[in-house]
């Protein structure tokens, strides 16, 4: 009985510290220092919210850099993979199908490499990043479809180009904050 | 961390110490008295029921309830239990998806706070079993409200405080504002979720709990949005656990034990790693054969991680008991499933669970003793206590039963109609995420092969039993050890006594692992991933 009363005293006091106290002195911090990000790093252009900066955007259209496939469409509020086995008839009907639209839309040849991000879903569904690679193969075909020369898109690509850390690991752009500067270039021939 | 334990002081003590006894005072702990093994027992099993009871009440309440600026439902009855239960173990299996289910009250006062409360009590078990050890001629492990706070106070509230920051300042959202709707760039509609995130994510982390505040977890880019995020949340799911074997070590004056076996551990996850890297680095040939050439595996990946740390994460979160994931395990080529499933499988000692994996890892320890004592025709001893049929009969139970009900609840589920309609995949790799399903909720882990469909009648119920066996069946028995170790005089070593610290030590310990393993589970393991195996070598698809 003394142990009882001691779980339901301690319980609630446990949940008081931790589950009031903690997370509003962690918000408070968050509020002092972090403000744009602990709330979002959201975009926000001429008045309106266009996205979050670490949230990957539906681009379907040509002249846009084009994200990784995603199994929700990019829904951020329905996150997701496809959750699909490596033996799974639909997986591989998938990947040969995303594999041919890639090839028509930047002229690849048959049998050369599709960077693997462009041809496999991300986990999320929301991933904001492409490889440099899988940006470079984009550029000829956005440059036609903006009317753009071709060597702006790639330095674009070049500017927005991260490591993983300073010095260390694969490179990849924001495809969202590339497509932001990209539809503020003016068109020069 | 020992002297946390033993109640010495440390440069946090100033802070912490007022809250600690401020605590005592209102809930009437009388921080000198003493438990034995059975009064510590009842006190763990009280605290996870009460526990249980009032999350299940809040999800129900949920939409009765302030902080809810969504607007979301009560959760369903059956949901509700499956995740009271879940995060009271210290499992954090999720049938749901957090940005569409729960609300912010929920996810702050009934989540975040068992994310500390099941870690601590895990913790506090895994103490008391050290304290066998330690212990000569004594009836009492401990007070088990005493180690609880220590474990929560001292250890992961600060930690989780610095965790937090960090994640701040990489992008994590801690916030109680509304979605936000935004215009995208091309003239689409997309909500964005927000929440106070990043305070549950460090605990989450830290306390092997592995429960996201989003749907797929730490691959949600406002849960890890960067490679650094990535590391230091990698790094949190390890560091415990890893602290816990150094502390054992030190604690009862002998690092060199400690040291051997974190060796036997780090040598097995290696192990794992290596099959996992090498395995997501090939190609799938069905895919080549199709004229498709591509170098490796991203399917269900972030680019931000790429294939090396989230297999490094993906051996990290099963090895211990963490279970929250950066990539969608489901879409690993088939022998990474298995090296998880195996991970799991084994009751996840590498490193393992807080506290609870320590535990796991003494019970093998004392049957590798006891093999060993058998052929040299000697009474098997670990330090100094001698091993009785007590102790043998109370560690293969617990090593045997988690895995027993799994695999016998993976049966009910492949030759039952609810079980099969959960399927998102056919044949072998159905057979897997089945299997996934039940030895991550056995072993407390709580990652998924989230293509089943677990949020039915048919699988909250029976996970829930699975992961009601898992919790109980490791700290009972490691609590009833402790008991029966302490009571006990320590004998001398002598020069016929098996050295426990070397290499030969190493060997038949991980032996023993994995043997105990291929008799439990390798049968049904080949049925799954191996022979998806096979069949992705065959080019066979379903």
């Amino acid at each position: 009985m003394k142990q009882l009363r001691i779980t339901v005293l301690c319980l609630f006091l446990y949940t008081l510290f931790c589950g009031v106290i903690y997370p509003l002195t962690v918000t408070g911090i968050g509020y002092l220092f972090f403000r744009d990000k602990a709330g979002g790093s959201i975009i926000i252009k001429e008045g309106r919210v266009i996205g979050s900066e670490l949230i990957g955007q539906l681009f379907i259209g040509p002249g846009f850099f084009h994200g990784r496939p995603s199994s929700v469409y990019y829904d951020s509020s329905s996150s997701g993979g496809s959750n699909l086995g490596q033996t799974n008839d639909k997986f591989i009907s998938g990947i040969i199908k995303i594999a041919g639209i890639n090839r028509n839309e930047y002229g690849m040849k048959n049998n050369e490499i599709i960077p693997s991000d462009l041809l496999f879903s991300s986990a999320s569904g929301l991933d904001p990043h492409i490889s440099v690679e899988a940006a470079l193969l984009q550029c000829e075909s956005i440059a036609s479809a903006r009317n753009i020369n071709t060597d702006r898109i790639v330095a674009l690509v070049g500017k927005y180009s991260e490591r993983q850390l300073s010095y260390y690991g694969t490179r990849h752009v924001n495809v969202l904050k590339l497509n932001i500067e990209l539809d503020g270039l003016e068109v020069k021939k | 961390m020992k002297r946390i334990y033993s109640g010495e002081k440390t440069f946090i003590t100033p802070i912490i110490r007022p809250i600690e006894t401020g605590l005592y005072k209102l809930s009437g702990i009388d921080e000198s008295s003493e438990m034995n093994w059975k009064t510590y027992g009842i006190a763990f099993t009280l605290f996870t029921f009460t526990g249980i009871a009032v999350l299940f009440l809040i999800q129900l309440l949920q939409n009765l309830l302030p902080f809810n600026p969504q607007g979301f439902a009560g959760v369903k009855w059956d949901s509700a239990l499956n995740t009271a239960i879940s995060f009271a173990t210290n499992t954090n299996w999720q049938g749901y998806g957090g940005e569409n289910t729960m609300s912010y009250f929920t996810q702050m006062i009934g989540l975040t706070v068992q994310n500390f409360l099941s870690a601590g009590a895990g913790m506090a078990a895994g103490v008391a079993l050290i304290r066998g050890f330690m212990r000569k001629e004594s009836e009492t492990i401990g007070n088990f409200w005493v180690d609880l706070s220590r474990s929560v106070l001292y250890i992961l509230f600060p930690l989780s405080i610095l965790t937090s920051v960090i994640l701040m300042s990489q992008g994590v959202v801690q916030s109680f504002q509304q979605y936000i709707t935004a215009e995208t760039l091309e003239g689409g509609r997309q909500l964005i979720p927000l929440g106070p995130a990043a305070s549950q994510i460090a605990t989450k982390q830290l306390g092997t709990n592995g429960g996201g505040f989003f749907s797929v977890n730490s691959a949600y880019p406002f849960e890890n949005p960067t490679f650094i995020s990535n590391l230091m949340e990698n790094i949190s799911i390890l560091i415990i656990p890893i602290g816990f074997v150094f502390m054992f070590g030190s604690m009862i004056n002998n690092k060199k034990q400690g040291r051997a076996i974190f060796l036997t551990m780090t040598l097995l996850f290696l192990a794992g790693l290596a099959i996992m890297l090498w395995s997501e680095n090939s190609i799938n040939p069905v895919i080549n054969d199709s004229g498709i050439a591509y170098t490796h595996n991203m399917e269900g990946k972030e680019t931000r991680f790429g294939v090396m740390w989230s297999a490094l994460w993906s051996q990290s979160t099963t090895a211990t008991s963490n279970g929250s994931v950066n990539s969608m395990h489901d879409s690993y080529m088939p022998l990474s499933g298995m090296v998880q499933l195996f991970n799991m499988g084994i009751g996840e000692v590498i490193y393992g669970g807080a506290g609870v994996g320590f535990a796991g890892f003494i019970f093998y320890i004392i049957l590798s003793m006891f093999i060993a004592g058998l052929m040299v025709g000697r009474t098997p001893e670990f330090l100094g206590k001698k091993l009785g049929p007590r102790e043998m009969t109370i560690s293969v139970t617990a090593l045997l039963l988690p895995m027993i009900t799994a695999v016998l609840l993976s049966a009910i589920a492949v030759s039952s109609e609810s079980g099969l309609s959960g399927l998102n995949n056919k044949s072998a790799h159905g057979l897997s995420e089945i299997l996934y399903a039940y030895f991550s909720t056995a072993g407390n882990n709580g990652s998924a092969f989230a293509g089943l469909n677990s949020n039915t009648l048919f699988y909250n119920l029976t996970l829930s039993a699975a992961l009601l066996a898992g919790r109980f069946a490791t700290v009972i028995p490691a609590l009833a050890i402790a008991g029966s170790l302490a009571v006990k005089k320590t004998v001398p070593d002598s020069s016929a006594s098996f050295p426990t610290t070397g290499i030969l030590f190493i060997v038949i310990v991980s032996g023993v692992i994995i043997i105990m393993g291929a008799l439990t589970f390798f049968p049904v393991i080949t049925l799954g991933p191996f022979l998806e195996h096979l069949f992705m070598k065959q080019g066979v698809l379903f």
